[in-house]
């Protein structure tokens, strides 16, 4: 009677709430467009509202950026570039490093905003998003006075105005990502955040005020996607870059084809996470809880197809019942939640409309006894077996918290397995054998491989796809080059 | 008399005997087939003399490629960097046996004067040995660990992209040529090339070259023909990884297409670069070669010896 004891033990301990509190953050009832250092409206006017996706509601409303907001922010940013770029490197990597400091200085207030704008736990923004938004900029604030020793030649030169798109799933990271790099070489920004998670990179905007970065080097530009089409198409713009899904990757491609455009594409993945059965089954339970359900699973390098090897099918799925019926989905300001709300509507009904897809093709779904809240945007931490190559939820991205389970039987069906998907940007590798962690990592067509760990980010950490994923690295010496006209 | 008016092609007029033709052929999968369509296309001189009948290629012949070179690429990208280096040093070794019969193709497809045609050859054959010689170290230089912040050991390693396709340049016949496939293969992709329209003698004769230097069958295919006809579909191709639009420099409306068609799969696009032909001679830096690699990074924990720390 193994679930009752569990059921009992869980219930002896259950946690009292625990909320962080959100006076630590100021959210005005709006915000304008952040243009040449101030805060500015809508050219025509329009503004849309951001909304807590655990609550429903009306965080702020925040100026929608069109087509002549695109064209002052870039020329903004092509004035500030001339002297921006002619700074010593050493006085670059100074504003890089108050950056760095303010984020760190504020990041509690950041944890909670992204938090409430986001829907994902404040355990993830707390201990994960903000360590490693500010570690990015202490990054680059490094490289900024070394770039001759990047390997890219002895004075390695800026490209210009960097047109920036990000996505929702890590609002202030990728924005991190985005914008160290950039400025570490030279260039000058003009970065559009996701519609329905503006409101960290306006933040942003007043932490570069607040660290006196000269006006023009960021610009903030809050919309939907065609606003993010008129800035990469946009022809005074140098260098593109994009993390978002395949589709719009491609479309993408297609706009800056014939042009002298610099393009990298941070894009889908369907990662692998294969579990060996030598594998430490207990470890193995983790990662692949934290494969698949960090951030609500809404994560492009997720390990979303768990591939078993068939001996020990039934005791890991045992056992990963087991653990996923003790994950903590509700408030996520709640510091013991480990399931926070889905970022939007929208994608919550393509979840829904996939794992539709999964069931009617005739996957076995299971989840854990789980209450959803009333109102805001949910989705139970959800697992299929029976699962197939040729399913849907085994091909498509869901960026949800879906796992789909296939077995193998040998390390080459493992590998082959892995690679049959369009997708190359993670995968995940459990086992004791070290020589058979070489020999399958050295065979995945990815990425990014984790051995006996999964989800670790770092900025010194190349991170970027083969194939569908994209192209160009982030993090690390090779996230530079991106930047820089080599 | 000047180079120039050397005639250095076997006299086909002499009493004593007529010379042989060559038949130039496709360079497939280790194989010189004919164009699968049977068509071939007149090759001139530079001042307009008859040369010889090139193979026409058709897009049957751009997809068999493909599969020969999909079919190479496990086996050359798993082969060990020293292995490749010994390889591509062979090619260097064979082109040198070969050169006069380079240097006068060179001249005739480029109408070139024999030292400048010679300065091309032995720019090309000198090249071969440059990227030969990098084979075992572009791993060391563009790759490395990353000092993490956490106790996990962390590695990246470039590895080929796969299948890239070679639109080489159309005015340098074989220096441009060798500049642009030897990056491609020696870090272990495998190339499909289509040759200069113009003159793609000198590359379909590095076929012969490249099958007797222990380039394994289909590593490197070399198609002739209408570089506007062959390479949309190429472009298009979804088992092709990357494509290099060096040939297409001096048509933006192609390089637009192509890279349009491109998209499709997110192919690694290297755009056509404004080279002018005396570049080719200057010592190439490592971007040919980065632009068909792949990143990847391998994350292990190190485990935790104990947290006071060792004791040395």
């Amino acid at each position: 009677m193994a679930s009752a004891s569990v059921s009992a033990f869980t219930s002896a301990f259950e946690y009292a709430p625990a909320p962080e509190s959100r006076s630590v953050v100021d959210i005005a009832p709006s915000y304008g467009l952040f243009i040449d250092g101030e805060f500015v409206e809508a050219a025509d006017g329009r503004v849309f509202k951001t909304v807590s996706p655990s609550t429903e509601e009306v965080l702020s409303e925040v100026a929608q950026a069109g087509e002549a907001d695109v064209e002052r922010a870039v020329k903004a940013a092509r004035k500030a570039f001339e002297k921006w770029s002619a700074l010593p490197g050493s006085e670059r990597a100074k504003y890089l490093f108050r950056i760095a400091r303010i984020i760190q200085e504020r990041s509690r207030e950041l944890a909670v905003l992204e938090t409430l704008d986001n829907g994902k736990p404040i355990k993830e923004t707390r201990d994960a998003d903000l360590p490693l938004v500010a570690a990015h900029f202490f990054y680059y604030a490094g490289w900024a006075d070394k770039l001759g020793h990047a390997g890219f030649g002895a004075n390695p030169r800026p490209l210009g105005v960097a047109g920036q798109v990000i996505p929702w799933n890590f609002p202030l990271l990728m924005l991190a990502w985005k914008i160290a790099p950039a400025l570490a070489t030279g260039n000058t920004v003009v970065l559009k955040p996701a519609e329905t998670t503006p409101l960290s990179a306006l933040f942003f905007a007043d932490i570069c005020r607040q660290a006196g970065l000269p006006k023009g080097v960021v610009n903030i530009l809050p919309g939907y996607g065609d606003t993010g089409a008129a800035l990469v198409a946009h022809p005074d713009v140098n260098k593109v870059a994009f993390t978002g899904s395949t589709a719009v990757g491609k479309a993408i491609a297609r706009t800056v084809a014939g042009t002298r455009k610099k393009v990298t594409l941070e894009l889908g993945g369907k990662g692998a996470n294969i579990v060996f059965d030598d594998a430490p089954i207990d470890q193995a339970v983790e990662g692949i809880v934290t494969g698949i359900f960090f951030n609500q699973g809404q994560v492009c390098c997720a390990g979303s197809r768990l591939l078993v090897q068939e001996s020990i099918q039934d005791e890991l799925l045992d056992s990963l019942k087991r653990r996923l019926s003790t994950l903590r989905l509700g408030d996520p300001l709640d510091k013991n939640t480990d399931i926070g709300a889905i970022n939007s509507a929208e994608q919550l009904s393509r979840i829904t409309s996939l794992v539709e897809a999964g069931e009617a093709e005739g996957a076995e779904r299971w989840s854990p006894a789980c209450e959803l809240p009333s109102a805001g945007y949910w989705f139970a931490p959800t697992l299929f077996t029976n699962v197939t190559q040729a399913h849907t939820i085994a091909r498509d991205e869901i960026f949800g918290p879906v796992l789909s389970v296939l077995t193998f039987r040998t390390p080459d069906e493992a590998v082959a397995k892995a690679n049959n998907t369009q997708y190359g940007l993670s995968a995940g590798i459990w086992t004791e054998k070290g020589s058979r962690i070489l020999a399958v990592a050295n065979k995945l067509r990815a990425g990014v491989v984790w051995s006996n760990t999964f989800n670790k980010f770092d900025p010194t950490s190349p991170f970027g796809g083969y194939k569908e994923s994209g192209f160009g690295r982030e993090g690390g010496r090779h996230g530079l080059e991106a930047y820089l006209d080599v | 008399m000047s180079d120039a008016k050397v005639d250095t092609r076997p006299d086909t007029r002499s009493d004593a005997r007529l010379s042989v033709f060559k038949t130039y052929k496709l360079y497939v999968g280790g194989k010189f087939p004919r164009s699968e369509s049977g068509r071939v296309y007149e090759v001139s001189d530079a001042k307009g003399n008859w040369l010889a009948n090139a193979p026409l290629s058709s897009r049957k012949d751009a997809r068999d490629a493909v599969v020969a070179a999909r079919k190479a690429f496990g086996g050359w990208a798993g082969a060990t960097a020293y292995n490749r280096g010994q390889i591509l040093y062979r090619v260097a070794e064979m082109l040198e046996g070969r050169r006069e019969q380079f240097v006068r193709e060179v001249a005739e497809a480029e109408g070139l004067s024999k030292s400048k045609a010679t300065a091309q050859v032995d720019a090309a054959i000198d090249r071969w040995v440059w990227y030969a010689g990098w084979t075992d170290k572009i791993a060391q230089v563009v790759g490395g660990g990353n000092p993490v912040a956490g106790p996990y050991f962390n590695l990246s390693s470039p590895e080929p992209t796969g299948v890239v396709v070679v639109l080489a340049p159309q005015e340098s016949s074989f220096l441009g040529l060798v500049s642009v496939l030897a990056p491609v293969i020696a870090t272990g992709n495998t190339a499909i090339v289509i040759a200069s329209e113009k003159s793609p003698l000198p590359a379909l004769s590095l076929g012969e070259v490249l099958a007797t230097s222990d380039v394994p069958g289909g590593v490197v295919n070399i198609l002739s023909g209408r570089t506007a006809e062959i390479s949309p579909s190429l472009a298009a191709h979804q088992d092709v990884n990357a494509i290099d639009l060096a040939g297409a420099g001096a048509d933006d409306g192609l390089a637009k297409e192509l890279e349009v068609a491109a998209a499709d799969n997110l192919k690694r696009v290297l755009r056509p670069q404004t080279v002018d032909n005396a570049q080719w001679f200057a010592t190439p830096g490592t971007e040919r070669m980065t632009a068909f690699l792949e990143t990847k990074t391998v994350w292990h924990p190190t485990g935790s010896l104990g947290a006071s720390g060792s004791s040395y």
